[in-house]
């Protein structure tokens, strides 16, 4: 290699080589790969254009690093153009080729959901909870003491009626109501006494409106001072809640062995306003629950001082309640685990 | 209990509508469940007076011109043979709406709308109607059960409407009374209520008669059984005249769904509804012995009642006896053999007051119920019995169906029926309410209620009719004044007395939560099952003749048999929620159940069994498989934060190579598999199922376990994927413990495939990835190896396992 004019001649024709192999190149992997070769530093048309340097006359190596540098931005700018053409290209393809219908169903993981009771149970024990009531479960097996005689219903007494009783033995029964659980907590501990009781309860009815099995779930309070005010005061925060805020109580009379006053608890029709639909069955409201002031002979048989302390009680029906807020028509299909149904209502 | 409006303005004076009674009577604690107008069907119905009257040629029918008060004429066509020109009779006009009858003139068939019709090619507008067609009968007004016309009087208004004059302008008000006022099963006791609520004036019933000389000699009533027959008045009538009520006690009783008998028994019927009080009357000439024995039953001695059916009795049940035999079962009914017949001419009448318990536990033992049964069950005061008797004496005379004799017996061990006084603090009864109720309303309330207050300072002194057996102290008091001046006076407040408390689920209710809730996460849904069921629930599952959960409690009064016994698994349950959901055609879904089980200490019951709360998961469907189901189940550890442990295992439900045993800790807790075929087949399910049943009360030590943060090692974790070959019978699980043994750097040992098959003859291969995670120091690649040969050793000496090539 002697002389400039013949580097440059071999450059010319590596350059004229390469742009014509450039034409056969159909993709970014060909470019890649082109590239690969040409530069290889043994093999490589340009890539080995440096090792020709020892043998270039000391006075020209400048001038021939010069132009095979040249060379060399030249090709690497024009095999990057090059590649970005086929790219942007094969990109292009890739898209089109992936195209999907988005109005397709969507894949989501599967997921079960809490029973309805769960939810009122849940829902229940938040806004009791933050009112700073414990939760006390008691047994679905109780002894006529506590389901019965404890809460002021002896045997003779005709309330015994209002509830039809499944008994185990002459002493165990399925406790009728969650109210069993009052006498429980009572005797344990000395007010303040602030406790709600969810549970399952039984009664032998079985018909198209009412399950052999349902929950209730009871509350108590106990301490100086608490009076019927406050029951209606509590409740009304308890159906707002619940319910919706606009959702108002009424009290009206009614009995039970264990509290007096008693009283039933409607609220204000929260489908109609009060309007009357089918909901309140015309009415405006829809009884809810029943509660009252805790009867004296029941806290002096627990061993509180009625004269010191007093109380309200109060029982909701859970499935009452679900059945309200998911419009559920059927206390029955609450039991059956049908997952058409389970899975309908969300939290 | 059905209250006729027309009967109760007999003792009260009501000054408002129907409307503002229901919701007078709500307000005080009466709920009116229906109220309803007796010709609430009828309309459009007026007093026509047949003018003209002419037969129709040939026809049974004739051609009549009405007066129905108006300008004009109706033309009437009419086949009812009592009709007469001049006479007036119930004018159902055009858009009139009767009752429709079958071909007998006498059965309902329906509410038909009067249209203008054309008989035998004559014009009728309007049809005259007999007494069933305006829903009237001969018991509620004269001459109205005659297969005709019902004639109405020559004094009915022309054109007026009907309704008033047969008197079915009148209200029926279904009222609801709670069990603490058995004084108010009555329509006497509601006048009470209502005159207290109106303010209004009462009216008592008339209570007056005039005794005779006429005396029963040595007639009296001995009553052995003073614990449960508190008061037993009975009072001989002679002279007895049977016959019909007059019209307006048959009406009454009509009115409210009796049918009238005789005078006799009607009387007592009459007074049942009226007071309150159930009464017998016996015919005297079938009691023996001049004597009235009230006894408890001797064991086995039988009754026929008055309904023909014999009764074999107990010692809990009370008769009532002559000097010989029993004549009635105490309370509940008559004997057939003192029945009152159309012969009667002399009878005892017997007003009683029997213990609540003792009636309502012999009428459900005994399946007879009666409305004097019901009565006595609820409860019924001495006031109002001494009353009834008198009531009784005074409709004998006034009705002229006997004469009153001098014989009167009143044995009496019970309450004085003189008014009791209670005292208490109109502060107390105050502190109940949260309110003041003014002082003045406080005696008006209960001076209206018949408690003759007096208020001296705090002290308020009542005297407490004795019929009032419910008033006991400042709680009935407030009870009473707040249900009457009005519980819209109650203001809400938020315990302002009250300490504070802290509320909100406890660890066990707030991880039962947690559980249910990582369950759901894993697709299964939250079924709530009933805590009993059937005995075939066992025959299900295969459990064995002696097994222990065959030793379940017995409920004593089922409502059947299908739901008599407490659980003592949740399984049978599960896999029946399975079947009805692939019944319904859904073949894919998972189920869990967080309830409890009922394990007696021992039968029968005499100590509190043990309620143990189990979870149950069921899944089922193409996409599941044993290790579906083993996952729901280790969902359960993992949210615990424990491991579970699982052998192969035997259960008769369960398919012989796909159950496992669960245990933790070396504790068995459980168990999960598929259910046989057979009982898939059994069952008609469509798919594959599963059922895993864990013991959740055997966790509770494991609740709220602390989770211990481990540092995140600044070297990156090493992963060895190492396949085994070995014979067909070493378990996924030993092999796994071994690798785990092997170092204690393991954080991860995941099997990613299993081969069997010619290549490996007899043999398997199981392939693990392993990870190796570094503590403070490096794990060089030299050390994992030392682990991976030590571990190699171990399985070639134990199991001879060793690497596949």
């Amino acid at each position: 290699m002697a002389d400039l004019n013949e580097l440059s001649e071999k450059l010319n024709s590596i350059k004229a080589e390469i742009k014509e192999e450039l034409n056969r190149l159909d993709s970014s992997k060909s470019v890649f790969e082109y590239r690969k070769l040409i530069f290889d530093s043994k093999t490589g048309k340009v890539g080995s254009l440096m090792r020709e340097m020892g043998k270039i006359p000391a006075e020209m190596k400048a001038e021939y690093g010069k132009r095979v540098n040249e060379v060399k931005t030249w090709a690497q700018n024009t095999f990057e153009e090059m590649d970005e053409k086929f790219r942007r290209e094969e990109m292009k393809l890739r898209y089109a080729s992936e195209k999907i219908d988005v109005t397709m169903p969507s894949m989501k993981p599967k997921h079960g959901y809490l029973h309805p009771n769960t939810l009122v149970k849940n829902q229940t024990v938040d806004i009791f909870g933050s009112m700073g009531f414990e939760i006390y479960e008691g047994t679905e097996i109780e002894t006529d003491y506590y389901n019965f005689t404890a809460l002021n219903t002896p045997d003779d007494h005709p309330a015994r009626d209002m509830q039809d009783t499944f008994y185990l033995s002459d002493k165990f029964l399925l406790r009728t109501q969650t109210s069993a659980g009052q006498i429980h907590v009572m005797e344990a501990k000395q007010p303040p006494i602030k406790i709600i009781s969810p549970g399952k309860v039984f009664r032998s009815d079985d018909d198209a409106t009412h399950s052999p099995m349902f929950s209730q779930m009871e509350g108590l309070v106990v301490d100086k001072g608490i009076t019927l005010c406050d029951l209606k005061g509590m409740l009304d925060e308890f159906v707002k809640k619940i319910f919706a805020e606009d959702v108002s109580t009424r009290l009206r009379p009614s009995y039970f062995p264990f509290t007096e006053p008693s009283v039933e608890v409607d609220v204000s029709c929260f489908q109609c306003h009060g309007k009357g639909c089918k909901l309140c069955k015309g009415t405006g409201w829809i009884e809810v629950l029943g509660a009252g002031v805790v009867n004296k002979k029941v806290l002096e048989g627990c061993g509180i001082d009625s004269d010191v302390y007093s109380g309200f009680a109060f029982g909701i029906g859970i499935e009452r309640i679900a059945m309200l807020k998911y419009g559920i028509n059927n206390i029955k299909l609450l039991f059956e685990s049908d997952l058409r149904v389970l899975e309908q209502i969300a939290e | 209990m059905l209250v006729p409006l027309s009967w109760l303005k007999d003792y009260v004076d009501i000054n408002v509508s129907v409307d503002e009674l229901e919701e007078k009577l709500f307000s005080c604690g009466f709920e009116v469940e229906e109220k309803y107008e007796v010709g609430h069907d009828i309309s459009k119905v007026v007093v026509g007076k047949v003018v003209e009257c002419e037969d129709i040629p040939d026809t049974h029918l004739h051609l009549c011109k009405v007066d129905a008060g108006g300008p004009e004429l109706l033309q009437i066509c009419c086949g009812a043979d009592n009709v007469k020109a001049g006479g007036k009779y119930p004018l159902a006009l055009i858009g009139a709406t009767v009752y429709a009858t079958a071909k007998d003139h006498k059965t309902v068939e329906g509410v038909m709308t009067i249209g203008q019709g054309k008989l035998r090619g004559y014009d009728s507008f309007g049809m005259l109607c007999s007494g069933v067609e305006i829903g009237v009968s001969e018991d509620m007004y004269e001459g109205a059960g005659y297969n005709g016309l019902l004639v109405l009087p020559d004094d009915a208004e022309t054109g007026a409407d009907v309704k008033p004059i047969v008197g079915i302008d009148d209200w029926i008000f279904d009222i609801a009374i709670t069990a603490n006022r058995p004084d108010c099963q009555s329509i006497f006791g509601i006048a009470r209520e209502v005159a207290a609520v109106l303010g209004t004036q009462l009216h008592e019933p008339a209570l007056d008669y005039t005794e005779t000389e006429v005396k029963k000699d040595g007639f009296k009533v001995v009553v052995d059984a003073p614990d449960i027959c508190q008061r037993y008045i009975g009072h001989y009538v002679y002279d007895v005249k049977i016959g019909p009520s007059p019209q307006w006690m048959r009406r009454r009783l009509a009115l409210i769904g009796q049918t009238p008998i005789s005078n006799l028994v009607d009387i007592t019927n009459y007074i049942l509804n009226e007071l309150g009080q159930p009464m017998h009357a016996f015919d005297y000439a079938y009691l023996e012995g001049d004597q009235i024995r009230v006894r408890r039953a001797g064991e086995g001695e039988k009754i026929v009642t008055l309904d023909e059916k014999e009764l074999t009795l107990t010692s809990n049940n009370l008769v009532i006896c002559d000097g010989v035999k029993p004549v009635a079962l105490a309370g509940i009914m008559g004997g057939l053999n003192s029945e009152i017949l159309d012969t009667t001419n002399e009878v005892l009448f017997e007003a009683a007051k029997f213990a609540r318990d003792n009636i309502r536990k012999s009428s459900r033992a005994l399946g007879k119920t009666s409305d004097s049964s019901a009565r006595f069950s609820k409860g019924v005061d001495e006031y109002t019995t001494v009353m009834a008797m008198k009531r009784a004496l005074h409709l004998i005379e006034e009705m002229g169906c006997g004469k009153v004799s001098s014989t009167h017996v009143d044995n009496n061990t019970g309450n004085s029926i003189e008014p009791s006084v209670l005292k208490v603090s109109v502060n107390r009864v105050n502190a109940v309410l949260g309110i003041k109720v003014p002082d003045e309303e406080i005696v008006r309330i209960l001076k209206n209620l018949y408690f003759s207050p007096v208020l001296e300072g705090d002290e308020l002194t009542l005297k407490i009719p004795a019929y009032r057996e419910d008033m006991e102290g400042y709680q009935d008091v407030a009870e009473e004044v707040i249900r009457m001046y009005g519980y819209d006076h109650i203001v809400p407040t938020f315990m302002p007395t009250a300490e504070v408390t802290m509320g909100g689920y406890n660890l066990e209710q707030r991880t039962e939560l947690k559980l249910k809730r990582a369950l759901c996460a894993a697709g299964a849904n939250e079924g709530v099952h009933y805590s009993f069921f059937s005995p075939s629930s066992f025959d299900l599952i295969r459990l064995p003749r002696d097994a222990m959960e065959r030793k379940a409690i017995k409920i004593m009064n089922p409502i059947n048999e299908d739901l008599s016994l407490m659980r003592t698994t949740l399984a049978p349950q599960m896999i029946q929620a399975m079947q009805r959901n692939q019944k319904k055609g859904i073949l894919e879904g998972r189920i869990y159940e967080l309830g409890n089980v009922f394990i007696p200490r021992s039968l029968p019951l005499d100590d509190y069994p043990d309620e143990l709360e189990t979870i149950c998961i069921g899944c089922f469907g193409e996409n599941e498989d044993f290790f579906t189901a083993k996952g729901l189940t280790d969902v359960i550890a993992e949210t615990l934060g424990i491991e579970f442990e699982y052998e192969a295992y035997e259960k008769p439900f369960l398919h012989p190579y796909r159950t496992a045993k669960v245990t933790c800790d070396g504790e068995e807790i459980g168990y999960v598999g598929q259910i046989r075929y057979e009982i898939i087949d059994e069952l008609d399910m469509r798919v594959d199922s599963y059922v895993a049943e864990i013991s959740l009360y055997k966790l509770k030590k494991y609740y709220g376990k602390e989770q211990i943060f481990k540092p995140i090692s600044k070297f990156p974790e090493e992963k060895r994927d190492l396949c085994f070959v070995m014979d067909k019978d070493i378990t996924c699980a030993q092999i796994e413990k071994e690798i785990k043994g092997s170092s204690e750097y393991i954080t991860g040992v995941e099997l990613f495939d299993v081969y069997e098959g010619a290549q490996l003859g007899a043999k398997k291969s199981m392939a693990f990835t392993v990870v190796y995670t570094p503590g403070e120091e490096e794990l060089t690649a030299d050390k994992i190896d030392g682990y991976v040969n030590g571990l190699l050793d171990t399985l070639k000496n134990k199991y001879g396992v060793v690497l596949r090539s």
